[in-house]
């Protein structure tokens, strides 16, 4: 597909809605997204100021679709976006924002900032100007079927394994199955325990579970380089396969955007709403916990605290779950400052752990994260995020910080109890 | 032209010329904005007590957890301000007395002292706000002509309103007038600044909580 200044223009026009336009005129300019931003509080560069980094948006819009704009332009006041802006704007709206939302969060005129930076890569990623690293992330899930690059065999190498390992089989392709679980590729290359944990917890919760051979991968790097046409045909492969096997659910992984993703775009994307639910892993076991399905035995007695992905508490109200969770098996469970809904990203979210010249600055950016750790000093860290994970596990080697980093559901099924056996429902 | 031709004129057809563009200006300028539309959201919504565009509008008048300690100034300013803007513009005997005969609603005056002390205080408040936007990078950073143009539209009224009360400089009719010059340019100013901020952030905030609320996030 070849992308030009043209259709990026074409696209940023398509993207403007009433609400940006309501944001654009209420913005007065205090600065109080920048505070909100860990690129800007931890740089200090005032061009890391979330609303800043919409300026080109913000000019077409006015130039678009205001009266006084348009009369500015038609007698040449206007200063007309260029592909010259747009190339030095790349930095601001990938490399330095990870679509935590915390700008969205704290703007006093009630500005969505990410809602529009979300919106501002459709023109970015129309007019050629996304980083390469998430272009290629976009062409290899597209072509291959995941982003790293994973194809089926290696789903069915891992499920082999899984299924040594644990002795219990892993269901591919079963029709009528109450869940369909997706991975994400991190999970599949990093991070198999993750395929073990659900089916120690299915097995115990006695649910009837799957994977499917067309669509085993959740995330959705379409989303993340800002564009709708290849998200929608990513996105589809899992409701096509989540329709074909007449689940009643899809569960996301421990993956920020493969929710937001699924959950909150992807019936935009295909302009239908769905035909199944999805749930994240961790509303899933947060529900099997409160039905009795799940139960645990035993504690984690050293200090362990609990990263909150972005994507789960700002963008998609996951809050309580995970904290009841981390309560149920751990003694000693701290809060990290700002926690929850505030809470500050690992630095590498929104496809920014994609890209290979953003790492400094996202090394700096941690430093917030990093300021979290020194204030609770945990033995262990617990996230819901396999992205979140990588770049924990990441900055926290070159902070030379040793603090091991896991994931909820695995912890969750290190405390099933052995010899479980499947039980009714 | 004399003093008091001036103040015959500002009260007059100046008055006039002000208030109308004003109203057709915010007419349209919330069509402009608003008649965009936007598209339906097809996910299933979450549920949750406290997120809602209603809520959202309310809310976002307090500060987010931690924001007052990393920006005192910019909030207790901004209060500040605003507040004592809100009693001048409406508490004042003369501004009701003027409303009145404009729309025929009315309501019981403040006393003047209290107006006075008031308008001091929201000026104070201003000068900080305007310190703080010199010597904050992120905020300076961002300003353009139009933050200090609008910061003085909105200075000016305030300004020669207090020192018309308080016989300051110019003959009472002459400052009177200024005063009411500056309260014209301030009200055709306003639709098409960020001073429409007045209007839009009902919007904006009930968007916010609106998208956010769909979620099952009280933002």
């Amino acid at each position: 597909m070849s992308a030009s200044l043209e259709k990026g223009i074409r696209a940023l026009k398509e993207v403007i809605d009433a609400p940006i336009a309501s944001y654009f005129n209420s913005c007065v300019h205090c600065g109080l997204c920048a505070e909100a931003c860990l690129f800007y509080t931890e740089t200090g560069d005032p061009k890391y100021t979330p609303i800043h980094k919409l300026e080109p948006l913000r000019r077409i819009y006015e130039q678009e679709y205001t009266l006084l704009g348009r009369l500015k332009k038609k007698v040449g006041l206007a200063k007309a976006v260029t592909d010259d802006e747009l190339d030095q704007w790349q930095e601001l709206v990938y490399d330095s924002c990870t679509l935590c939302g915390r700008c969205s969060a704290v703007c006093p005129v009630g500005n969505d900032i990410v809602y529009m930076v979300r919106k501002f890569r459709e023109g970015m990623s129309a007019s050629g100007h996304a980083p390469e690293g998430i272009k290629s992330a976009v062409s290899r899930t597209v072509a291959i079927g995941s982003p790293m690059g994973v194809k089926l065999p290696a789903v069915l190498a891992q499920m082999k394994h899984v299924e040594a390992d644990y002795g219990i089989p892993i269901p591919l392709d079963v029709e009528g199955a109450e869940y369909m679980v997706v991975l994400s590729s991190m999970e599949i290359i990093n991070f198999p325990e993750y395929l073990g944990a659900v089916a120690r917890i299915m097995q115990q919760a006695g649910k009837t579970w799957t994977l499917c051979s067309t669509a085993f991968e959740a995330t959705n790097a379409g989303i993340q380089i800002g564009n709708s046409d290849l998200a929608k045909v990513i996105v589809s492969r899992i409701v096509e396969g989540a329709e074909k096997l007449k689940v009643k659910t899809v569960i996301s992984p421990e993956c920020g955007h493969a929710y937001t993703a699924l959950r909150w775009e992807g019936a935009n994307l295909i302009g239908r709403p769905f035909g199944f639910e999805v749930q994240h892993i961790v509303e899933v076991l947060d529900e099997f916990q409160r039905q009795g399905w799940l139960r645990t035995e035993g504690f984690e007695t050293d200090k362990l605290t609990f990263h909150d992905p972005c994507q789960l508490v700002r963008r998609g109200g996951v809050i309580r779950q995970p904290r009841t969770l981390m309560h149920s098996v751990a003694q000693n469970f701290v809060e990290m400052p700002d926690a929850g809904y505030m809470n500050w990203c690992c630095s590498g979210g929104g496809g920014a752990s994609a890209i290979e010249e953003g790492e400094a600055l996202r090394l700096e950016a941690f430093k917030k994260k990093k300021t979290q750790f020194d204030a609770v000093r945990p033995d262990r860290v617990v996230t819901a995020c396999a992205n979140c994970r990588i770049v924990l596990e990441e900055s926290l080697e070159h902070y030379r910080m040793d603090i091991p980093v896991i994931g909820l559901t695995e912890l969750i099924a290190e405390h099933i109890p052995e010899r479980n056996k499947p039980e009714g429902v | 032209m004399t003093d008091l031709q001036f103040l015959t004129w500002v009260r007059g057809p100046g008055l006039g010329i002000a208030v109308g563009i004003f109203l057709l200006g915010v007419l349209w300028r919330l069509f402009e904005i608003y008649s965009l539309g936007r598209s339906k959201d097809l996910s299933a919504p979450r549920r949750t007590p406290g997120a809602s565009g209603l809520h959202t509008v309310f809310r976002r008048s307090l500060p987010p957890p931690g924001m007052l300690k990393r920006s005192p100034v910019s909030y207790l300013g901004g209060y500040i301000f605003h507040i004592g803007l809100a009693i001048v513009v409406f508490g004042f005997a003369p501004h009701i007395l003027l409303i009145r005969n404009l729309t025929g609603l009315s309501w019981p005056a403040l006393p003047s002292q209290f107006v006075d002390l008031a308008a001091v205080v929201t000026m104070a408040a201003m000068a900080v706000m305007l310190a703080d936007r010199v010597n904050k990078p992120a905020k300076r950073f961002l300003s353009t002509f139009e933050d200090w143009f609008t910061w003085a539209a909105t200075f000016l009224p305030v300004l020669t309103g207090w020192m018309a009360v308080q016989h300051l400089l110019l003959p009472y009719t002459a400052m009177l007038a200024l005063h009411i010059l500056a309260v014209e340019i301030l009200l055709i100013v306003l639709p098409f600044t960020k001073l429409f901020h007045a209007f839009t952030l009902f919007g904006s905030r009930w968007y916010n909580g609106k998208v956010n609320g769909h979620r099952g996030v009280p933002v």
